[in-house]
């Protein structure tokens, strides 16, 4: 049997590479956000990381809410319509 | 009268030439449809144009402004784009229909009265079913049919507020409305239809996925857009708008989480980026009309790149449900990075276009301090890019691997996402292009640090919060379901109340028929002879007697025999109606007649007599 070439994500470490990379950016951002200087129309963008918060926070509740609350009551089964 | 024509005569009248070419002629002819109309569009000045006298009333074809101008541009091109990755299609009908619905489109934006406007409204809605049914499944055809039967109710919105409109001001002229008084509503709502409000919002998320590959492209650039011109031309500065657009930004991506079919995600965030255009035009200001204005003409760009990207996917697989896709980056490199500039694009990433266009309205928003509105939409931009920033090409090209091996989609496609892609990276690296061309003058700056830094914490957060949910475990697993949206009400309900007409309703109007036609029956039978039924009883009373007179005497009568004879012969002649016996007494015609003529007489006599 032909061996099947292998691909950039199916070596274990390629994808542990792409993580470590992620992480570091992530820290890097909440670094650099401390020495900018904000011109913010509302009191909060000046708190720091607050989009990092924001954006995070927001996107767990949006999954655990869809999850839990909107796939129980939304979800039939494919063929529902027919 | 002008060197330039009605861009929308070009279209119109060349899709009826696309079926009498065959070959190369034909490929040349379609890109070169676009390119004319193009050229076209460049030579056209400024002011109303091609208007002609109707009745009591002024048609103008080709009212160019600045705000007609961009939307012009961007359909042409997207023309372009969409004809580019359909020209393999052998379906002549489907082609004429995209150039027709490409066309009606145009009409619409320069319509500077509301008789064309809803002439080419109307145009679009029946094209665009078409480009729907052309799939030719059981399911489109059934989502066809309701996308048709939702836009002639929106149409007849329109069309009952125009008139009413029409009748207060005595003005047919299509200028900004305002919301006030029962014809301008109808007006609104006739828009909001076509720009997928919520609860009306789902002929979208219905009919799109089930349309042809090249047709989605065409679909998700037009009817949407369109309304949003007509609200910003018609409607801003509407504070009802502000709230309704705000909630589109926010409902869709609930749905689009937990949704299987890819094509039916962005139909979801399709609704949700028209959600930050609508409420642009209800802030009203020049910066958030321009916001609204260049945020449509990048989001045209995107969605089709990705509805392409998509649609590829399906091309060469034959799937779209995410449950069956994955690992395709390893066979299909080039459409999975178009698909992630488009993604990075929607998601309004640095250096992509709607990193440029809808911060225009976030910050439109911010200036009027409108607080509650400002966290809806920065909770929607995260979303955003979770449902399809990077939903989509996660689910399709990487994810557990589908073992599906395919190869690239033909060279059209591939240039059709190749220019929408590098579009969307030309806007986002050179906005003042775009910016040059919107409605006003701009004086926004997107590429200011802290800028930047907000939106690339909010998105790459929004990434630790996908990554970390994905290898928890947590973050729902792509089902084969279907989730119920608002359409459940016409598609279900109206089934039920269907059903209520055909068996309760039919049968209690058949027990009324039965009874009444009987009864009628009954009556026109006494009527045709009345004598009958006196007849009937003086005879039965007759056998009654004579029984009851002889009660002791044996064996059968003659008489009682030859009475109920006569009795059962009436019957029967009152069942069969017509045939009297001899028996029967019969007054010559001559009796009645002289008769009638002694109470004339009478009548007459005493008549005279009394005078």
């Amino acid at each position: 049997m032909k061996e099947e070439k292998k691909y950039l994500f199916d070596k274990p470490e390629n994808v542990q590479r792409l993580l470590r990379g992620f992480w570091a950016l992530l820290i890097l951002l909440l670094g650099i956000d401390l020495f900018i200087s904000k011109h913010p129309y509302f009191h909060w963008e000046e708190w720091p990381e607050f989009y990092a918060i924001y954006g995070f926070v927001a996107c767990v509740c949006l999954v655990l809410a869809s999850k839990y609350i909107l796939r129980p009551i939304v979800k039939r089964k494919e063929n529902y319509y027919d | 009268m002008i060197n330039a024509v009605p861009p929308a005569a070009i279209f119109i009248i060349g899709a009826f030439l696309i079926p009498l070419l065959r070959g190369n002629l034909k490929t040349v002819y379609l890109l070169l449809l676009p390119v004319l109309g193009f050229i076209n569009l460049l030579n056209i000045p400024y002011g109303s144009h091609w208007s002609f006298n109707f009745l009591d009333y002024t048609i103008t074809f080709l009212r160019v402004d600045r705000l007609s101008l961009v939307f012009a541009y961007i359909f042409h091109i997207v023309s372009f784009i969409a004809i580019l990755y359909a020209l393999r299609l052998k379906d002549d009908l489907q082609h004429m229909a995209a150039v027709l619905y490409a066309g009606a489109a145009l009409g619409v934006i320069f319509a500077g009265d509301f008789i064309s406007l809803f002439i080419f409204w109307e145009v679009m809605a029946v094209t665009a079913t078409y480009l729907i049914w052309a799939r030719r499944t059981k399911a489109s055809q059934a989502a066809g049919l309701r996308y048709f039967l939702v836009h002639i109710f929106g149409g007849l919105c329109l069309l009952a507020g125009i008139v009413i409109n029409t009748y207060n001001t005595g003005s047919i002229e299509f200028s900004y409305i305002g919301l006030n008084g029962l014809g301008s509503s109808l007006i609104f709502l006739g828009f909001g239809i076509n720009c997928a409000w919520p609860g009306l919002h789902a002929w979208l998320t219905d009919a799109y996925p089930e349309s042809t590959i090249t047709g989605t492209v065409f679909l998700s650039a037009f009817t949407t857009k369109c309304a949003i011109y007509a609200l910003a031309r018609g409607f801003p500065g509407t504070e009802l708008l502000i709230w309704i657009g705000a909630l589109m930004t926010m409902f869709p991506i609930f749905f689009a989480v937990i949704e299987n079919d890819l094509r039916r995600v962005l139909s979801y965030s399709l609704i949700n980026q028209v959600g930050f255009m609508v409420v642009g035009i209800g802030i009203g200001t020049q910066l958030s009309i321009n916001g609204a204005t260049a945020h449509a003409f990048a989001d045209i760009l995107f969605k089709a790149l990705l509805f392409m990207a998509m649609g590829a996917v399906m091309h060469q697989t034959g799937k779209i449900n995410a449950t069956d896709l994955g690992g395709l980056y390893k066979t299909m490199p080039l459409t999975c990075i178009f698909c992630i500039v488009g993604a990075a694009s929607i998601s309004a990433f640095p250096l992509f276009s709607a990193f440029a266009t809808k911060s225009m309205v976030m910050e439109a928003v911010a200036k009027e301090h409108r607080t509650i509105i400002w966290f809806m939409l920065l909770f929607a931009s995260a979303g955003v890019f979770h449902h399809a920033g990077i939903k989509i090409p996660f689910f399709a090209f990487f994810s557990h691997d589908s073992g599906i091996r395919t190869k690239e989609p033909p060279l059209n496609m591939l240039l059709a996402m190749g220019i929408a892609a590098f579009l969307c990276i030309f806007i986002g690296v050179y906005p003042t292009v775009l910016y040059s061309i919107l409605p006003y003058p701009v004086d926004y700056v997107p590429y200011t640090a802290p800028h930047v830094m907000a939106q690339l914490q909010l998105l790459f957060f929004s990434a630790l919060a996908f990554t970390l949910l994905i290898l928890s475990g947590i973050y729902p697993a792509e089902m084969r379901a279907i989730n119920l949206d608002i359409d459940l009400v016409y598609r279900k309900f109206a089934v039920a109340f269907l059903w209520f007409c055909n068996v309760p309703l039919t049968a209690f109007r058949n027990g009324i028929q039965n009874f009444s036609s009987r009864a009628i029956g009954a009556i026109a039978k006494f009527a045709t002879d009345p004598l009958i039924v006196p007849e009937l009883i003086l005879k039965g009373i007759q056998i009654g007697v004579y029984k009851a007179l002889t009660t002791s005497s044996t064996g059968t009568n003659p008489k009682i025999a030859d009475l109920e004879f006569r009795f059962n012969r009436l019957i029967k002649m009152r069942e069969t109606g017509r045939y009297y016996g001899t028996e029967v007494p019969r007054r010559p015609i001559g009796l009645g007649v002289l008769i009638s003529f002694v109470l004339i007489f009478f009548y007459a006599l005493i008549y005279i007599i009394t005078r």
